[in-house]
């Protein structure tokens, strides 16, 4: 039993923290900690940064311009770039398409995505989830019909987050419906700009415009736009869920927004004393960050077993749980530490640019909002519950 | 034992039901919660036609005489429309504080108006640093000629951008967080030195923060004795309590509805979702909380109007405490449940479980509940 870095794995987290330090901007790292809108471009000027450090590819072979980390390194670079406040990447392209393009694309394919989704060129959206298929995702209806060189795509996808920025977008169709539901499936990528697909914006209850749906209407894909063989796209589906579930968890953000909850509570008055010394308030996040400790040890095991060669399986799942749930107690203790000030939907405090009085709390306006956004955690990525039933299933046998 | 309304609270029931079903489908509440106002000038007008805000006021001062129980069935119907009218600040928290602290003169210049719905009132008791301890005043009202100054910020006065008149509580004396030296004035929103940011809140609805700079007040606007505020607030702001536990009944209902409706008709794997016994399950915990919530609104209203006593503090934070308990869990599972349909503006069902949690950031979270009953704790 050793749960120390080797000194390889230290050096390497000082590297990692000097280099936060030294270039992650201000301006992004104020945004992330204190919960305020990012725009498009924050977002692009810090995956350049990471391209140019080489540390952008983390799940990349070296050949495409990937850097080949440890489960340990890539554990130290969340712990570090989240507590340092960077903002996670948009994993569509770099951390969901491309590992399909490397493992069942083309060379042509490879050739020519893997490059823009480096360069930014290409912005990548999902298209899984359908308005009736969502935990049951494999009865998905978008259709795709082979016309000579072509598939004519119809129908719609949704919860597509921040397709609005999208130029391409990866979609799950039905090529075949004489089989059973998943043998049926392609994985296509898709051009935005191609006409009769159509991006509609769905609002969500904290007034956000992070999700879409998107609608297909006769749109013309080339074949070549097919990745793998026809009708094995949910293979190549599952294959990319498991990048997608790993790191749901979010235990690196977690501790970052349990240290920001601290410092508001440090901030916030109950009783002519700060917040945090209230007994009943500093029990509740004692509770949560004991519950947090545990879950980051369960992390950490998780990730020796893959270093040691095991691979992540249904632990993956009971993590989701746990880390998701935790992630959500802390956005509620966050909302209850404004106590009253938890109503006013300060909408214009959440730029970093506001240079007015704050109504409360200077990080106070996020934290409502929030606290509603985070609904999603235990919705995404595979609700809860089903993230239950693959436990049910696969680790206690019944 | 008859735990069913009589027949007139029905018929009271019935008209408010009827009023919101007809005024306040989703789609035009969205409408009156985008516009500028915040709520329907409209609706106002009928509540104060048909007689609901003369509710619970006197019958010499215009009004019913109405008991606890008549103010929640007034309130359940309102939360099931997720009105957005200062009905609980003017009616229940304003017109109870003149009712119970003013002279003769205040009553009759605002209490028939209230009880017409001509007027509308904010109260102003939080302040950024008070959380829900409303003992906890740095406002202060200096003498000055026959009349006060006020000086101070009040926080988070629903309706108080709108409000004919403003209800505040200042300290003439003590110190921060004393009981005693607590007065309450009322404050014209257009003097001169009151100013008021305006915002949004989270569940549609609008309110401010209140600022005030060397306001000028006659004797006239104190209500009460000087210093003796303390009491009235406690009292009145327990009735709020009542009320508040009654609307988010019914914004529980309507949202554990609208859930249920939705595993029905929400089809994964070939059957409807609610054929799933870890959804079933989930949903029995919530009909189980909404149960609870409903009892202890029940017993609020009993006694919200009963003579100040520990046994009624205890009861209303109990109340308080449950309540925003059963409204969190019922807002987060109802979301949990749709998926993310759930989590969208489009649909109704966000907008209960905002107006939910929102509630239990009024007078008190379940914490704060908590502690007033701990504090009152019976010994055997």
């Amino acid at each position: 039993m050793n749960m120390n870095y080797t000194a390889d794995e230290l050096a390497f987290r000082d590297e990692v923290r000097t280099f936060l330090e030294e270039k992650l901007p201000a301006d992004i790292a104020a945004k992330v900690k204190e919960g305020r809108r990012m725009s498009r471009a924050d977002h692009e000027r810090w995956q350049q940064i990471l391209v140019k450090q080489g540390w952008y590819a983390t799940h990349w072979p070296e050949e495409y311009g990937g850097v080949k980390w440890t489960a340990v390194q890539k554990h130290i670079w969340d712990e570090e770039s989240c507590r340092y406040g960077a903002p996670r990447s948009i994993p569509f392209g770099v951390n969901m398409v491309a590992p399909v393009i490397i493992k069942f694309g083309s060379e042509e394919q490879k050739q020519h995505y893997l490059p823009r989704i480096l360069s930014g060129e290409d912005w990548w959206c999902q298209g899984y989830s359908e308005p009736g298929s969502g935990s049951d995702l494999a009865s998905l209806k978008t259709r795709a019909v082979r016309e000579g060189d072509h598939y004519i795509v119809n129908g719609q996808k949704t919860w597509t987050t921040l397709g609005q920025h999208a130029n391409m977008i990866f979609c799950l169709v039905r090529t075949n419906t004489e089989v059973k539901a998943q043998e049926g499936i392609s994985f296509l990528l898709i051009d935005m700009k191609t006409p009769g697909v159509t991006v509609r914006p769905i609002i969500t209850l904290d007034g956000e415009h992070e999700v879409n749906e998107v609608f297909f209407d006769d749109v013309k894909v080339p074949v070549e736009n097919l990745v793998g063989d026809e009708d094995k796209g949910w293979t190549y589906a599952k294959y990319l869920l498991t990048y997608e579930r790993t790191g749901l968890a979010g235990i690196g953000a977690s501790k970052a927004a349990l240290s920001h909850l601290k410092a508001i509570a440090g901030r916030q008055k109950k009783n002519g004393r700060p917040l945090i010394e209230d007994p009943t308030f500093a029990q509740r996040v004692a509770q949560v960050e004991i519950d947090l400790m545990a879950a980051s040890i369960s992390n950490l095991r998780i990730i020796a077993s893959v270093e040691g060669g095991g691979v992540p399986g249904a632990e993956s799942s009971m993590l989701k749980v746990r880390g998701t749930e935790l992630r959500q107690a802390i956005t509620d203790l966050s909302r209850r530490a404004l106590g009253p000030y938890a109503q006013p939907f300060v909408e214009e405090e959440l730029a970093l640019e506001f240079e007015g009085d704050h109504l409360s709390d200077p990080d106070g306006a996020a934290l409502s909002p929030q606290y509603f956004n985070m609904r999603k955690l235990s919705i995404f990525g595979g609700s809860n519950e089903i993230q239950k039933n693959i436990v049910t299933k696969m680790i206690l046998g019944l | 034992m008859d735990f069913n309304l009589n027949e007139e609270q029905q018929m009271l029931q019935d008209t408010v039901a009827r009023l919101v079903r007809g005024e306040y489908e989703f789609e035009k509440r969205l409408k009156y919660s985008e516009s500028e106002l915040g709520y329907s000038e409209e609706f106002w007008k009928q509540l104060g036609e048909l007689g609901l805000c003369a509710v619970p006021f006197p019958e010499e001062l215009g009004g019913f005489g109405g008991s606890g129980v008549d103010v929640q069935s007034v309130m359940t119907e309102l939360g099931r429309g997720l009105c957005l009218e200062p009905y609980m600040q003017t009616v229940v928290l304003g017109g109870g504080l003149i009712s119970q602290a003013g002279n003769d003169n205040q009553k009759e210049e605002w209490l028939s108006r209230i009880a017409t719905g001509e007027i509308k009132i904010a109260v102003g008791l939080d302040e950024p640093q008070s959380h829900y301890n409303l003992n906890d005043v740095e406002t202060r009202a200096e003498k000055s000629g026959s009349g006060y100054v006020l000086n101070g910020r009040k926080g988070v006065l629903i309706g108080g951008h709108a409000a004919d008149l403003i209800l505040v509580s200042a300290r003439t004396s003590g110190d921060s967080r004393d009981a005693d030296g607590l007065s309450l004035f009322a404050i014209d929103p257009n003097a001169e030195g009151v100013e008021r940011r305006v915002y949004p809140t989270m569940d549609g609805a609008k309110g401010c923060d209140v600022f005030l700079n060397n306001v000028q007040v006659g004797a006239d606007a104190l209500i009460g004795e000087e210093g003796q505020a303390g009491a009235a607030i406690h009292y009145q702001t327990g009735r709020a309590v009542a009320a508040l536990c009654a609307e988010a009944v019914g914004a529980m209902e309507e949202a554990i509805k609208l859930t249920l409706d939705y595993l029905k008709t929400r089809k994964q794997f070939g059957v409807p979702i609610g054929k799933f016994q870890v959804l079933q399950h989930r949903m029995v915990d919530m009909s189980s909380e909404l149960e609870q919530a409903r009892s202890m609104s029940i017993l609020a209203a009993s006694v919200a109007n009963d003579d100040a006593s520990d046994e009624r503090d205890r009861i209303l934070a109990a109340a308080k405490n449950v309540i925003g308990r059963a409204g969190q869990f019922i807002a987060e599972q109802s979301i949990q449940l749709h998926g993310g349909i759930g989590m969208t503006w489009e649909y109704s069902l966000a907008h209960y479980a905002k107006r939910l949690i929102m509630i239990n950031h009024q007078f008190g979270d379940d914490d704060f509940h908590l502690e007033q009953y701990a504090s009152l704790l019976q010994a055997s």
